[in-house]
């Protein structure tokens, strides 16, 4: 059990400093990969806190598909010195008020919740297949709207990516 | 007591996988050789099997150079990644009945999630490089591995529904009365391909053609920084291989006159030796040929592969 503490609170410390530095970082492909970092070190907590599946998701998603596309943007884009410096100049001061107030509020609510009676969670294991049958049983309406979500974003991909093409054709046959 | 069998069991692993990925080297060039109708690698040792050797003095004697217009940090650590990902993977491999370094509830998942982070290696090397062979090269894997992850998964959930769970041991156990490749075989053709597209082995080395980006994300590295790289590879080729033994083809299992290790070991060993016949017999293809190969023709299959498995076994009410 204290090993099971000691690791938590290392990938817990792991994670939050990665995150502070992917807000504090000018080169955008290095917050990149702090927020990889930051995702793993989230996937070791879902891990210790008894939900193997949640974190085993986490990676092969998140980390593993949506970031290489935020990463692939970032190639494309071709951020230079330029960008590090535009980027130096809108991390003023006065930018950290709002989101640290904000994070006071979410703070002084988990100190109440720890001090309160709820500070204890069930800490039983979930395993995949208990998620798949909350998933496909209770929760299937919202399963079926995200569906639809991305169904809406991969149609709209396909208009842009047609529209292109489209263009693209008539150039060629012009020459 | 699991638990110190587990700890015993890393250092060897590693040290396995590591010293056959090496000599993987000198294998591909005489296997090569042998296909292509020539000789290979045949001066250093007997058959030229100390080539290896060679290599390495002329690796470790090689300038290691960082070039000055590299993202420094990300340009060390990218290759580092890229075989540290896959060793990773080889976490949730079961060698043998118990012979394991775990067996995770998860392990599919598992094995899924650390080749798809063994992407970023090649996509950072590509970025940190700062040289636009090396860009294309990483833009052209993020594309193709993404790509072929999807089906890589799909694939697999053939496997899963057969079994009943996400844990390989299961997996192998559940193949007692007939391996996976029958019931599943598109699934298993499926999953090669993908494989042999994430390991970018060549007819799918798009990311490092080099008649056209001379060697794609990897050009600016040199030294042990590119040995660690085509450690990497090779690694993901036996990666490969084990996990197409372990989910297609009966992992341990076989008849009794040799030990449960050494099946998986044939297994294995076949298998890398096929993906390496398939670098000396199939051209390279176009990179759109790539692309539309797999949304247009592997997506269609592993879903209707998919919805075939899973009435079949609710068919059976199992």
């Amino acid at each position: 059990m204290t090993m099971e503490i000691v690791v938590f609170y290392i990938a817990a410390a792991v994670s939050v400093s990665a995150t502070t530095l992917v807000v504090t970082r000018t080169n955008a492909s290095h917050a990149l990969v702090y927020l990889i970092v930051s995702l793993l070190a989230v996937a070791v907590i879902f891990f210790l806190l008894g939900a193997p599946f949640a974190s085993a998701l986490e990676i092969v998603i998140y980390a593993g598909a949506i970031m290489v596309l935020f990463l692939f943007v970032v190639m494309m884009l071709d951020l230079g010195r330029g960008s590090v410096e535009q980027e130096r100049g809108w991390l003023n001061p006065s930018m950290w008020v709002g989101p640290g107030l904000l994070t006071l509020v979410l703070f002084l609510e988990m100190a109440w919740l720890l001090a309160g009676p709820m500070a204890q969670t069930s800490g039983t294991a979930v395993l995949p297949k208990e998620v798949g049958i909350e998933l496909f049983g209770p929760y299937l309406l919202a399963v079926e709207l995200a569906s639809i979500l991305l169904l809406a974003s991969l149609v709209g991909a396909f208009h842009l990516g047609r529209r292109y093409m489209r263009a693209r054709r008539e150039e060629e046959a012009d020459e | 007591m699991n638990i110190d069998v587990a700890y015993l069991l890393i250092l060897p692993v590693l040290l396995g996988v590591m010293i056959s990925a090496a000599f993987l080297v000198w294998i591909e060039r005489r296997l090569l050789g042998f296909w292509q109708d020539r000789l290979g690698p045949n001066r250093v040792g007997p058959f030229g099997s100390l080539q290896i050797v060679a290599d390495m003095i002329k690796l470790f004697t090689k300038d290691d150079w960082v070039p000055p217009f590299a993202d420094r940090v990300i340009f060390v650590l990218a290759p580092l990644a890229i075989a540290a990902g896959m060793l990773m993977g080889f976490a949730v491999v079961p060698f043998g009945p118990g012979l394991h370094i775990i067996d995770l509830n998860v392990g599919l998942l598992f094995f899924l999630a650390m080749t798809s982070l063994a992407v970023y290696g090649v996509l950072l090397s590509g970025l940190a490089s700062n040289n636009k062979y090396a860009l294309l090269g990483g833009l052209r894997s993020a594309a193709q591995m993404v790509t072929y992850e999807v089906f890589m998964g799909l694939s697999l959930m053939g496997v899963v529904i057969l079994t009943g769970s996400f844990s390989l041991s299961d997996v192998v156990r559940a193949q007692a009365d007939m391996w996976f490749f029958v019931p599943q075989f598109a699934g298993f053709v499926v999953f090669v391909i993908a494989g042999l597209a994430e390991a970018h082995r060549l007819p799918f080395d798009l990311p490092e053609a080099e008649h056209e980006l001379t060697a794609g994300f990897h050009t600016e590295y040199s030294g042990m920084k590119f040995g660690l790289i085509m450690v990497g590879e090779y690694l993901s080729v036996i990666l490969a291989s084990a996990m197409i033994t372990t989910l297609f083809f009966g992992g341990w299992l076989g008849p009794d006159f040799l030990p449960p290790f050494v099946w998986f070991s044939l297994k294995t060993a076949f298998f890398i030796a096929f993906f390496i016949l398939m670098r000396a017999a199939i051209p390279r293809p176009r990179y759109d040929q790539l692309m539309s190969l797999g949304w247009k023709i592997l997506l269609p299959v592993t879903l209707i592969n998919l919805l075939v498995t899973g009435a079949v076994v609710l068919g059976r009410g199992a």
